[in-house]
């Protein structure tokens, strides 16, 4: 009866199926990032795949090697990873919005194009009044431009 | 050359093929927030190939790469945000 188990052996094959589902998962990002018809589409497709590809390639690496220092640095990248994407990806799309990139014809934006009509009415709003206030008085104009110009 | 070391040259030869797509996305992308996030998957494909050598290479220093490279990447992309919002305005 045997019951020494080859722990490296072991070690590599679980390292083989992490490694290689991890790079299908990056794989399959990368398709979504090609082939989706619109920018937000496609940003929320990189920002899901690619950062659990690349946590299960960090896991897989830190199983092969069996060490506590390097578990601590792919706990660390893995970390730092999962904390920075999601807001990388959210200060990416609130520029795209102010931009005005275009959205796919068959997004359902019903609500979102009333909060749009909201806030562009309201910035009219205040374009007006600082446009009311300008003859008034210049000093505080030059004030408000100057605002308005660092903001 | 074993099953172990074929597998993981399989995982760079995808990681490759996922630099190619984004490459064709980064060339042919619309808007600049297109190229933006094309760059920030090229950083995180990057970070995985040095992952995957790392283990292929059993050189256990090539890790301090993969984290200086996953700072980078946030500040450029942040800074590349940053950009946008300042050039359009």
């Amino acid at each position: 009866m045997e019951t020494s188990i080859d722990w490296e052996l072991v070690r590599e094959i679980a390292s083989c199926v992490f490694i290689l589902s991890g790079a299908g998962f990056m794989l399959i990002a990368s398709i979504g990032l090609l082939r989706f018809p619109d920018f937000y589409i496609r940003m929320s497709a990189i920002t899901k795949g690619s950062t659990l590809g690349l946590g299960l390639i960090l896991m897989g690496m830190a199983i092969y090697f069996n060490q506590p220092g390097i578990l601590l640095k792919v706990l660390v990248i893995i970390a730092f990873t999962y904390i920075t994407a999601p807001v990388a990806a959210h200060v990416i799309g609130r520029t795209a919005v102010q931009n005005g990139i275009a959205f796919w014809e068959k997004t359902n934006l019903k609500e979102f194009r009333e909060y749009l009509t909201k806030h562009r009415l309201e910035r009219q709003i205040n374009q007006d009044r600082y446009t009311e206030e300008a003859p008034v008085t210049m000093e505080k104009d030059g004030g408000a431009g100057d605002v308005a110009g660092k903001v | 050359m074993s099953i172990f070391q074929i597998t993981l040259i399989v995982g760079i030869v995808m990681q490759s093929v996922c630099l190619l797509l984004t490459a064709i996305r980064f060339a042919i992308g619309p808007t600049l927030p297109d190229r933006v996030t094309a760059f920030d998957l090229f950083v995180a494909n990057v970070i995985g190939i040095i992952v995957i050598f790392t283990e292929l290479t059993n050189n256990e220093d090539f890790i301090d790469v993969a984290i200086i490279l996953s700072l980078f990447g946030f500040l450029g992309s942040i800074s590349f945000a940053y950009y946008i919002m300042r050039i359009t305005k």
